[in-house]
C-alpha cells in the first residue's frame, strides 16, 4: 500500500552473524506474531479460500435413476457467469456508482474544508466544532439510519415541516431519485468527522516555518491553504479516499435499515444485498460466494488503481 | 465579532477573515448535532405525540418510553446493550493485545518470513471484512459455532489495520537502543515487551482500541448473519429488528427511537473521554512509512 521502510532484509540466507548472536531467543518474534497469524489464517485466509472454492461448485443432476440425485460438483465459472449477468446484481453496482459519486467527494471535500478551518488561526469555537463534527463517528450506521430515516419520514421530518409551513409540500426524501442523496447523506454525516481528524492531525504535522516562508512571499491564508497545506496532506487524502472507496463498496447496513420505511429500496439495492439474498433467501451459497469474490476483487482492483494513480502526487516524483 | 479596526497588514475585512470560517465550521457542527438533538427530543414524546406534535417540541412520555424500552421482550434491550458491550469490550481488548504483539514483533525483529507476514497483513487491509462475513458464517456453521457468542467475537479480533498501525507505532516509539540496553541487563524478550514495549506503545494502543471498539460496536452484517437467537443480538441488530417490525406495528417506533437515543450516550461518552489520549496522527503518519 505504501512506501514502507526499506530496511535491508536479512531474512532467508544467513543475515549478519553479529545481529544473530546478539539475539537471546530466536523464537521470540514467532511467538509475538503467532496469535495474529493464526487468527489471520482462520478468519481471513481460510474463509477467503473456502469462498473461492465454493464459488466453483454447484448443485447439478448426476446420472442415475429417473429422478437423478442432485449433487454438489465443480461447475467451473458457471456461478460467476450467472452472478455477473444477473441484472439485479449489476444494477446494484450502478446504484453504488451513483451513491459513491455523491458520498465520496462530499465526505472528503467537507472533511478537508473543516480540517483547514480548524487549522486556521482566525477560526473560533474550534474545540466545540471539532467535537461536534466527530460525534457521528461514535454512532453506528444502523442507528444513524434510524435517526435520519425518521427525519426523512414526512410525518416526523423537521425539514418537511418547514417546507409544508411554507406551502411547498413535503420533501420526497424516501423516493426515487432523492433516495440516493438521502442515503449518501447518512454516510457523509457518519464519515466527515473521522476523515476531518485524520486530515487535521496531518495538517498539524506540517512545520510552521513553511507558512512563514509563504507569508513572507506575500501569500494570503487562502493561497497558503490551497498551495501549501493541501499538497502536503495529500497522503492523508489518499488514505481517507481509499477508506471511503472501500466503505462505498461495502454499503449494506444503511439501505437495509431504511428499507422498512420506503418502497424505493429493493431487496437487491446494492451488491451485498443481492449476495445476502442469494445466500439466505435463495439458499444458493455457491452463487453468493461467487458474488462475494467478485466484490472483493473489485475492491482490491479499485484500491490498487487509486493508489497507482495517486502515488506520484502522494509520494513525490520517485 | 465587531472589532473596530483590526486591519494592520490585511485588506480583507474582519468579517471575511474571522467570522466566515467560524460560521462555516459552526454550520458543520450543527449539521452533525441535529440528528442527535432530534432523537433526544423525539425520545421524550409519547406514541401519540410522535406523529402529531412539531418534531422539535419536547413531549411528555420520556419516563413511559424508558419503561417500555426496558420492558420490551422481557428486557431484551438490556441484554442487547450488554452483548454490544461484551462483543466490543472483549473483542477490542483482545484485538489490541494481538495487534500490539504482532506489530512489535514485525517492527523490532528480523526473522524468516517477516516480509511474507507483513505483506499478507497489508493485503488484508484492502479486503473488505464484510465480504468475508458470509464465508465466515459458512465455516462457522460447518464447525457448529454459528449462532454462538464466539462466532461474532472471534472474527473481529484480527485487525490487519490495527496490526499495521501497531507496527508503525512500534517502529517510531520504541528505540532499538532501549531494547538492546535491556537485553544487556539480562531481561528476557517477553519482559522487554511488557515492561518497555507496551508502555511506550500505549498511545498507539489506545488508538487501536478505540478504532476496534467503535468498529465492533457499529458492526451490523456479521452479527446479523451469524446470530439467530435474539437474546444474543448486539444493539445494532436489535434496533434493526424493532424498526423492521415497526412498519407493521408503529408502537415499536417509539421504542426504537428511545433505544437509539440511549445507545448513543455511552459510546459518545467513551469517545469524548478517550479523545485526549489517542493518536490519530499515526494513521496519516503511517502512510509516509
Amino acid at each position: 500500500m505504501t512506501t514502507t521502510t526499506t530496511m535491508p532484509t536479512t531474512t532467508s540466507t544467513g543475515g549478519t552473524t553479529r545481529t544473530r548472536s546478539r539475539r537471546r531467543s530466536p523464537i521470540a518474534p514467532y511467538v509475538f506474531v503467532a496469535p495474529a497469524v493464526v487468527l489471520y489464517l482462520a478468519f481471513l485466509l481460510v474463509p477467503m479460500l473456502y469462498s473461492v472454492y465454493l464459488s466453483f461448485r454447484g448443485l447439478r443432476l448426476v446420472e442415475g435413476g429417473a429422478f437423478g440425485k442432485r449433487q454438489e460438483v465443480f461447475i467451473g465459472l458457471g456461478n460467476y457467469v450467472s452472478a455477473i449477468t444477473d441484472r439485479d446484481f449489476l444494477a446494484g453496482f450502478g446504484r453504488l456508482a451513483v451513491y459513491g459519486a455523491i458520498a465520496v467527494p462530499l465526505t472528503l471535500g467537507l472533511a478537508l474544508v473543516f480540517a483547514l478551518l480548524l487549522d486556521l488561526g482566525a477560526t473560533r469555537a474550534k474545540r466545540f466544532s471539532r467535537t461536534a463534527i466527530f460525534i457521528p463517528y461514535a454512532v453506528p450506521g444502523v442507528v444513524a439510519t434510524l435517526m435520519w430515516g425518521f427525519m426523512y419520514l414526512p410525518l416526523t421530518s423537521p425539514f418537511s415541516y418547514v417546507t409544508e409551513q411554507l406551502g411547498w409540500g413535503t420533501i420526497p426524501f424516501l423516493e426515487n431519485p432523492e433516495i440516493f442523496g438521502s442515503i449518501a447523506n447518512i454516510a457523509i454525516w457518519g464519515g466527515v468527522g473521522f476523515n476531518m481528524i485524520i486530515i487535521y492531525t496531518s495538517l498539524r504535522g506540517i512545520p510552521s516555518e513553511l507558512y512563514d516562508a509563504a507569508r513572507i512571499d506575500g501569500a494570503n491564508e487562502w493561497q497558503i491553504a490551497w498551495r501549501v497545506k493541501v499538497p502536503l496532506v495529500t497522503p492523508a487524502l489518499v488514505l481517507t479516499g481509499l477508506f471511503a472507496l472501500i466503505g462505498t463498496l461495502q454499503v449494506y447496513g444503511e439501505p437495509t435499515t431504511l428499507r422498512p420505511m420506503t418502497s424505493a429500496i429493493s431487496q437487491t439495492w446494492v451488491p451485498l444485498m443481492t449476495i445476502y439474498r442469494d445466500a439466505f433467501v435463495r439458499d444458493d451459497l455457491p452463487r453468493a460466494a461467487a458474488g462475494s469474490v467478485f466484490l472483493a476483487v473489485c475492491t482490491v482492483a479499485l484500491s490498487v488503481i487509486l493508489l497507482r494513480l495517486t502515488q506520484k502526487r502522494a509520494f513525490g516524483e520517485s | 465579532m465587531s472589532q473596530p479596526t483590526l486591519a494592520h497588514d490585511t485588506v480583507r475585512t474582519p468579517f471575511l477573515s474571522k467570522a466566515l470560517p467560524t460560521a462555516v465550521i459552526l454550520v458543520g457542527a450543527i449539521y452533525c448535532l441535529v440528528p442527535v438533538a432530534w432523537v433526544i427530543v423525539a425520545s421524550t414524546k409519547s406514541r401519540s405525540e410522535l406523529f402529531t406534535t412539531f418534531t422539535f417540541a419536547p413531549g411528555s412520555g420520556l419516563v413511559d418510553n424508558l419503561k417500555d424500552l426496558f420492558a420490551y421482550g422481557g428486557g431484551q434491550y438490556g441484554s442487547w446493550a450488554l452483548n454490544s458491550l461484551l462483543y466490543a469490550g472483549v473483542g477490542s481488548v483482545l484485538s489490541v493485545i494481538v495487534s500490539a504483539m504482532a506489530g512489535y514483533g514485525l517492527a523490532k525483529y528480523q526473522f524468516r518470513g517477516r516480509n511474507l507476514v507483513f505483506y499478507a497483513i497489508l493485503a488484508g487491509v484492502l479486503i473488505p471484512g464484510i465480504t468475508l462475513a458470509i464465508p465466515q458464517y459458512l465455516l462457522m456453521s460447518k464447525l457448529g459455532f454459528a449462532g454462538s457468542y464466539a462466532s461474532v467475537l472471534l472474527p473481529m479480533i484480527v485487525s490487519p489495520f490495527g496490526i499495521y498501525l501497531c507496527r508503525v507505532f512500534a517502529t517510531a516509539a520504541v528505540p532499538v537502543e532501549t531494547i538492546e540496553a535491556a537485553r544487556l541487563d539480562g531481561a528476557g524478550e517477553a519482559r522487554i515487551f511488557t515492561n518497555i514495549g507496551i508502555p511506550m506503545m500505549l498511545p498507539g494502543m489506545v488508538t487501536v482500541f478505540m478504532l476496534q471498539f467503535v468498529g465492533i460496536w457499529n458492526n451490523f452484517l456479521l452479527p446479523f448473519i451469524m446470530l439467530s437467537d435474539q437474546n444474543k443480538y448486539p444493539i445494532t441488530v436489535g434496533l434493526y429488528t424493532l424498526l423492521s417490525k415497526g412498519s407493521g406495528e408503529p408502537a415499536l417506533y417509539s421504542i426504537a427511537i428511545i433505544g437509539a437515543a440511549v445507545s448513543i450516550i455511552p459510546l459518545v461518552a467513551l469517545l469524548l473521554f478517550l479523545q485526549r489520549f489517542w493518536r490519530l496522527d499515526l494513521i496519516s503518519g503511517g502512510l509516509k512509512g
